[in-house]
């Protein structure tokens, strides 16, 4: 079984002008080998094209030049079976329960009814929602809602999960708690996570590896390995090694951040 | 139970107030509530009526279920489809604010003096909210379900069943609700201007033959199912809209 579990290779996206305005060169070109089991996130300046690469790995966007490939076989124009996606958006659906919502994607697998409740039940209690299986989304907070969205992933089993800023509408305490949710979820299903956040300290203190990427076109300019033990949790932030992690990211970040805002 | 006393505080102000005209204006002008509901109750035993009530069910029947597929039909496209819909909007607005009595001798024209021009008219007064609503409905639809779908790898019926149409369904509640009165409306002025049958005629007759009774009976009887139905229609929206 390949170690490298997903692959961009030469991957870039330039999205066509619209009426009076030129191609938009948002992403790449782009090399990254993602290890079966890693937890890597990605940070960069807003607009670098950190989302697009999230999507061209889910299948969401095709790649103008280079290719993108999932357990050794290339990502089309659809979801490859075994990834997992949740978006920063809320996207629970308002009109089903969260019961409903967790299985939505289980009801056209061919899973027995049984599995399919076991699934469920199981998801709801691992994010903490079991006694709220039958209230509408409009009835939960914002964290919760979100928590909603990861099990609805979760219940289908993903080898792959993707996150794209999942908990960037969430304040800070809650997202350090949802942050040890995340460990334990990917300590306990084995699965590789790729997440995309804005938040330094919460790539710091997530991941296996880090990913700096430049002002669009995004690229990276980083590679940085935490070297953090497996069961860690948010306790992290208080080592002293967390501080030189976030740092660097910083210095690496800085000036792109300020290419992107104009500055430079 | 303080919302049910709420409406039985309402609907006795109105019949307040009405008995108060009667007292000013009298009953050459406008009968009482409590004549009006008896002359009501007899005409349900008279089977002319039945046979005007008959034909008033069985016109504005059709004309709602124009209405209400045709409009969802429509919308629906023009949301799906973003120039077409943007061409089309403006001319839907027109329909919909246009005073429809204008195009009444058109609509007898092509469609003579049968039930079919009552339809007809009834259908122009409700096609254009309900396909107006479904129109923005489609649009409104927020672009992340679109994505999970794909992401949960949907086929597009499945979407389409799954999560298109429940995101959209809120609005179009509301579209169909207010296509429901204007559809009625547009059907009863129908019947009031070119008819031999129906409530709408009913009532152009009696006041024709200055009898003012009939004509508040079947306005009673109007107000009562359209009042009814709107509420029943706004029960099933704000269920709809609740978990937004």
């Amino acid at each position: 079984m390949s170690q490298i579990h997903a692959r961009l290779a030469g991957v870039t996206r330039v999205f066509p002008g619209s009426a009076g305005h030129g191609d938009v060169h948002a992403l790449g070109p782009v090399d990254l080998d993602l290890a079966r089991g890693e937890f890597f996130s990605v940070v960069g300046p807003s607009g670098c094209g950190k989302s697009t690469l999230l999507e061209v790995l889910a299948g969401l966007q095709t790649p103008t030049q280079g290719a993108a490939a999932f357990e050794d076989k290339p990502i089309g124009a659809e979801t490859p079976e075994g990834v997992g996606v949740v978006f920063q958006e809320d996207s629970s659906f308002p009109w089903l329960t969260v019961w409903d919502n967790v299985a939505f994607g289980l009801k056209r697998t061919a899973l027995s009814g049984a599995e399919i409740e076991t699934r469920v039940r199981d998801a709801l209690a691992f994010m903490g929602l079991k006694d709220f299986h039958k209230a509408f989304p409009a009835q939960l907070s914002g964290g919760m809602r979100q928590r909603v969205c990861i099990a609805r992933t979760l219940v289908l089993r993903p080898r792959l999960i993707l996150l794209d800023e999942p908990f960037g509408a969430l304040d800070q305490q809650t997202r350090l708690l949802m942050g040890d949710e995340l460990l334990r979820l990917w300590r306990e299903t084995g699965a590789t996570v790729l997440l995309i956040t804005h938040a330094l300290d919460e790539a710091a203190m997530l991941s296996t590896r880090v990913g700096v990427m430049s002002s669009r076109p995004g690229r990276f300019i980083d590679l940085v390995e935490t070297g953090w033990p497996r069961d860690r949790d948010s306790r992290i932030v208080a080592d002293p090694a967390f501080g030189a992690v976030t740092a660097r990211l910083w210095s690496n970040l800085r000036g792109e951040s300020l290419k992107a805002m104009g500055h430079a | 139970m303080s919302k049910a006393l709420d409406v039985a505080m309402l609907i006795a102000v109105l019949i307040g107030l009405w008995q108060a005209l009667n007292w000013y204006a009298g009953d050459v002008a406008i009968s009482s509530p409590y004549d009006t509901t008896l002359h009501l109750i007899a005409q349900f035993e008279r089977p002319r009526f039945w046979l005007h009530l008959a034909e008033s069910i069985k016109a504005f029947g059709y004309a709602l279920a124009i209405a209400w597929i045709g409009g969802i039909g429509l919308g629906v496209w023009l949301g799906a489809h973003r120039f077409a819909g943007e061409v089309a909007e403006p001319i839907v607005v027109a329909l919909y604010s246009l005073p429809k009595v204008t195009l009444y001798p058109l609509v007898l024209l092509i469609f003579g003096l049968g039930i079919s021009s009552k339809v007809a008219f009834g259908a122009i007064h409700g096609i254009a909210p309900v396909a107006l609503f479904a129109m923005n409905s489609v649009r409104n639809i927020r672009p992340v379900y679109i994505k999970v779908g794909r992401t949960l790898r949907l086929t597009p019926l499945d979407a389409a069943r799954r999560v298109l149409i429940p995101a959209a369904l809120p609005e179009i509640a509301t579209g169909l609700r207010l296509g429901f009165s204007l559809t009625l409306l547009g059907t009863l002025l129908g019947e009031m201007f070119a008819s031999q049958r129906g409530l709408g005629f009913m009532i152009v007759n009696a006041i024709g033959l200055a009898d003012t009774k009939t004509m508040m009976a079947v306005t009673l009887l109007l107000f009562i199912f359209a009042g009814t139905a709107n509420a029943i229609l706004l029960a099933g929206e704000r269920a709809l809209h609740r978990r937004v």
